[in-house]
């Protein structure tokens, strides 16, 4: 592909044909701070956070919009472009409940974050501001529009990644909002509760129910596994606090999902520290189950097949397996049943 | 003999005056009477004189004004069926300064033809640069002649058409689109709704000439629904246009096709931005996306475009049947033909009118306007609407083109001229306009949503009295910041009134901020009406029209107002015999 030059800061950038100034800067390490901006879905040029100096003409371009070209010359924290950065988060700011110790992303908010990097204790507009009542009806995760900064990656997400469309702007001007169709319930919309729009909020307006209170983010140990809930095998992120699994995100670098989940795998992990659930074999004796090791039953299983298959043969056995197993393991447990135990009897839950 | 022709004023404005009534008691009138054609025109432009009739007969061609049902009944004896002029019901004659001083083309139509018959079109010129264009000129030729014409687009931004038209026309791609921007949302603007309603054919001949030269076959008229009798003219034109065969198939037989569609807007000021009403025709919601790539290369569903405003395309017909040289010679050398105005606020002649680029602005208030009502001192004219700035008594030799407008910090915008006297407080204009844009900012970016929210709440403290000093610096930060840093146009142009009143009238600002006064006394919050007990005769006139119960006293006895109580209406100095009421 073509290869453009561009000057960051003084320091010239080859870059690929089409790619925008924010890119270039990515590129090369330079930190543009943005909001609204998110590689997995479309780019809205919104927030106007990323502004940055044309040098040639003077002007400031939202370099998450603008495509890199020839000869540019760009810089990413002149004078001029502090000032509109300073001013878009004081304005923001002022319209954002800024009661940071009740709200979840404390510590992991990128709002937070640009007003310490920039020095902007408070907002020097103290005026009026949207109100809405907290929502938090659905079984998965709040609504908070209070700290909304409409930065509109909810939106893209749901539009975007599950095409649900339950969410989308409403009203103009000052009076703007995110809501669903004729502000029906999230439940009552086309919402799938991904989860999608909570994964990509900047801020903490959209927070899951389960999370609330469990941990501050510096606190929590990010372990990388694979969603047990189906052959998919997405990738997920386990948010863990103190032994305890908290939270769960999705992994954005890696197959099949980029990060993308869906109801199950984001909301749905409360199962893992369940007291009702299984923790060791059981064995069923003289009409009741009894807890076994691993060995035990293992051994147990191992001989009563064996009995039968020598008994009756092969075909007098069968194997069913599950869509919450991974392909390898559907894969390996099929091989078993046709060669260990030599029957075609195999099936997944999945056909049922 | 040539029939006599008496053409009733019926567009919008026209209806709303009263047209329908005058039109029927005419009706009734020449019921009968032969050698005499009754029709409705388009808007003339004579808005204070409304209702408005044009008689045509003998050649000579009379406006009557100011008429009523009574008046019919004079005019047809006298004026119609008689050979007199009646004088004192003339609306303006040509010589005056009101007509004298203007120069029609785009107009040229308006009041003077029945817009619903496409044959009184053609009869004036009609589809004879649209026949031209297809049958002499190739499709580059016609570019190269609107660029000659030196035409800039006269929605707002001047970019010169021909340009554009090239970038349409050199973007790759086989299908294209013709779209016109017939949205027209600035608060006081009729200029594009009179040519649709009154020379519909103009604009379809424009955008015909346009498919043609940018290798378009379908095109959208994008109109507002609040303007349905232009809807009706436009639709009846269509028919009218595509039975006659320049519509449609195989136009005039050279094998070229164009089919045209209209799409009513919800009236959602944001959607006369280029960006946001494609998305808007497309079906989604009405907000713009950042430009580059402009509409020239990625437009509707993505496809090259050309926009253009109405009178853009209605100049266009002029241009090619007489000449793109002939259109530059008029006006100025970098803006070139004539614009529209809609001449409004506080001048005598209020009205539609249409004027030689390069023209001051003089000439328009004071020869074309008739001057200010009452013997008032003007003030400062705001042109270019919720976009636009002010311009002030000493700039009134101002030449009125693209780059001088520019360089005053207003801009030509889509037309609009708002007259302002003494009485107004320019404070309260820029509030006004600022308000708007406020409610009408789609909300997407940050500057645009909040920043005008901030400045408009600025205003509002410093209209009540309750300003602070550096009010004025957070009004110009925030301004200079949100021009720079907002989407769009509407957001990058929003803070032009409070700019530009800072900039000529910010001892006006101060007085508010420092004596908690309004210099023009339209601040309400700042005012205070009072009694002067020497004038007063104790009618108690005053006490029995306060709506709000807040002035006391019994006849022969001493009035006074309560101040808490008081909503400035103004009821009790208008009503007070004596002037013994004073607001302060």
């Amino acid at each position: 592909m073509a290869q453009i030059t561009v000057k960051i800061n003084g320091q010239e950038v080859k870059i690929d044909r089409g790619k925008s100034l924010l890119q270039a800067c990515e590129q090369i390490g330079v930190d543009v701070p943005t909001l609204c901006y998110h590689p997995r879905v479309a780019i809205a040029g919104a927030c106007r956070l990323c502004m940055v100096e044309d040098k040639k003409s003077g002007q400031l371009v939202a370099s998450c919009t603008l495509e890199a070209d020839e000869g540019m010359e760009i810089e990413t924290e002149s004078p001029r472009v502090v000032e509109a950065r300073k001013l878009v988060l004081d304005l923001l700011l002022a319209s954002h409940d800024v009661d940071c110790f009740a709200c979840e992303r404390n510590g992991n908010c990128r709002l937070q974050d640009y007003a310490y990097r920039y020095e902007i204790e408070r907002t020097s507009f103290p005026g009026e501001r949207r109100e809405f009542p907290l929502d938090n009806q659905n079984p998965f995760f709040e609504r908070d529009y209070n700290r909304c900064i409409q930065c509109g990656l909810c939106v893209r997400a749901c539009h975007e990644i599950p095409q649900a469309g339950a969410i989308d702007f409403a009203n103009r001007g000052f009076s703007s909002e995110i809501a669903t169709p004729f502000n029906v319930p999230l439940e009552e919309s086309t919402c799938v509760f991904c989860g999608m729009c909570v994964e990509l909020c900047p801020v903490g307006a959209l927070v899951p129910k389960l999370d609330r209170f469990t941990g501050r983010p510096w606190e929590l140990e990010k372990v990388k596994t694979t969603c047990a809930y189906c052959g998919v095998g997405c990738q997920i992120e386990l948010n863990i606090n103190d032994g305890r699994v908290v939270g769960i995100n999705g992994y954005e670098d890696c197959k099949p999902n980029y990060g993308d989940l869906c109801v199950k795998g984001k909301f749905g992990w409360d199962y893992i520290h369940h007291p009702d659930r299984l923790t060791s074999p059981l064995i069923r004796k003289e009409g009741k189950l009894v807890p076994a090791t691993w060995e035990e039953a293992l051994d147990y299983t191992a001989q009563r097949l064996k009995e039968i298959k020598e008994g009756f043969g092969g075909e007098a056995l069968g194997g069913l397996t599950s869509a919450k197993c991974t392909n390898e393991e559907n894969y390996l447990f099929q091989k078993f049943v046709r060669t260990a135990l030599a029957t075609h009897n195999i099936d997944h839950c999945a056909r049922l | 003999m040539e029939p006599t022709r008496v053409l009733v004023g019926m567009g919008t404005c026209g209806i709303a005056a009263g047209a329908r009534k005058v039109m029927e008691a005419f009706e009734k009138g020449l019921e009968g009477i032969e050698g005499v054609e009754l029709l409705p025109t388009g808007c003339v432009g004579l808005c204070e004189k409304e209702v408005v009739a044009e008689v045509q007969k003998n050649g000579d061609k009379t406006i009557y004004g100011d008429l009523t049902t009574e008046k019919v009944e004079r005019l047809i004896e006298e004026a119609i069926l008689g050979g007199d002029v009646i004088e004192e019901w003339i609306a303006a004659r040509p010589e005056e300064p009101i007509l004298a001083k203007q120069e029609r083309i785009v107009l040229e139509n308006c009041g003077h033809i029945n817009p619903e018959n496409m044959e009184e079109y053609l009869e004036r010129g009609g589809y004879k640069g649209l026949e031209k264009a297809l049958k002499e000129m190739s499709p580059d030729q016609v570019v190269e002649e609107v660029k000659i014409s030196g035409l800039r687009g006269r929605g707002g931004g001047g970019f010169p058409a021909g340009l554009k038209w090239q970038f349409a026309r050199e973007a790759p791609g086989e299908k294209k689109y013709v779209v016109c921007n017939a949205d027209e949302g600035d608060p006081g603007a009729f200029m594009d709704r009179s040519i649709k309603e009154g020379d519909p054919h103009a604009l379809l001949e424009g955008m015909l000439i346009c498919g043609y030269a940018i290798g378009s076959d379908e095109g959208y008229i994008y109109v507002r629904a609040e303007y349905p009798l232009a809807i009706k003219r436009l639709k009846i034109a269509m028919q009218q246009a595509e039975k006659s065969g320049y519509l449609g198939e195989n136009i005039l037989g050279t094998g070229f096709n164009f089919k045209l569609k209209i799409k009513e807007g919800a009236g959602a000021f944001v959607c006369g931005e280029e960006t946001a009403l494609l998305a808007s025709i497309e079906g989604r919601m009405g907000r713009p996306r950042p430009r580059p790539p402009y509409p020239a290369t990625r437009g509707l569903w993505n496809k090259p475009t050309n926009i253009n405003n109405v009178e853009t395309y209605a100049n266009i017909p002029r241009i090619i049947s007489r000449g793109g040289e002939k259109f530059a010679g008029i006006g100025t050398e970098k803006s070139t033909g004539t614009k529209v105005f809609a001449l409004t606020g506080k001048i005598n002649n209020t009205g539609l009118i249409e004027v030689p680029m390069g023209i001051s602005i003089r000439e328009i208030i004071y020869d074309i306007g008739g001057g200010i009502p009452d013997g008032r001192e003007f003030k400062a004219v705001q042109i270019g609407g919720p976009s636009g700035g002010c311009i002030p008594a000493h700039l009134l030799d101002l030449p009125i083109d693209y780059d001088s407008l520019v360089e005053s910090g207003a801009i030509m915008g889509s037309g609009g001229l708002v007259t302002m006297d003494e009485e107004t407080c320019m404070v309260d204009v820029a509030w006004f306009f600022l308000n708007f844009t406020q409610k009408e900012s789609c909300g997407k970016c940050t500057p645009c949503r909040e920043g005008t929210k901030r400045m408009l709440e600025i205003l509002e403290r410093i209209k009540a009295g309750r300003g602070e000093p550096e009010d004025i610096e957070k009004l110009k930060f925030l301004g200079r910041n949100i021009v720079d840093t907002s989407l769009c146009g509407l957001g990058q142009t929003a803070p032009n009134p409070v700019l530009s009143t800072l900039r000529f009238f910010e001892d006006e600002y101060m007085a508010h901020i420092e004596e908690q006064s309004c210099p023009a006394g339209a601040c309400t919050d700042l005012l205070r009406y009072e009694i002067v007990q020497e004038d007063c005769k104790r009618c108690s006139i005053c006490v029995k029209v306060c709506p709000a119960n807040a002035i006391s006293g019994k006849p022969k006895e001493k009035h006074l107002i309560n101040q808490d109580l008081c909503t400035k209406c103004n009821a009790c100095l208008e009503k007070c015999p004596f002037d013994a009421i004073v607001k302060k």
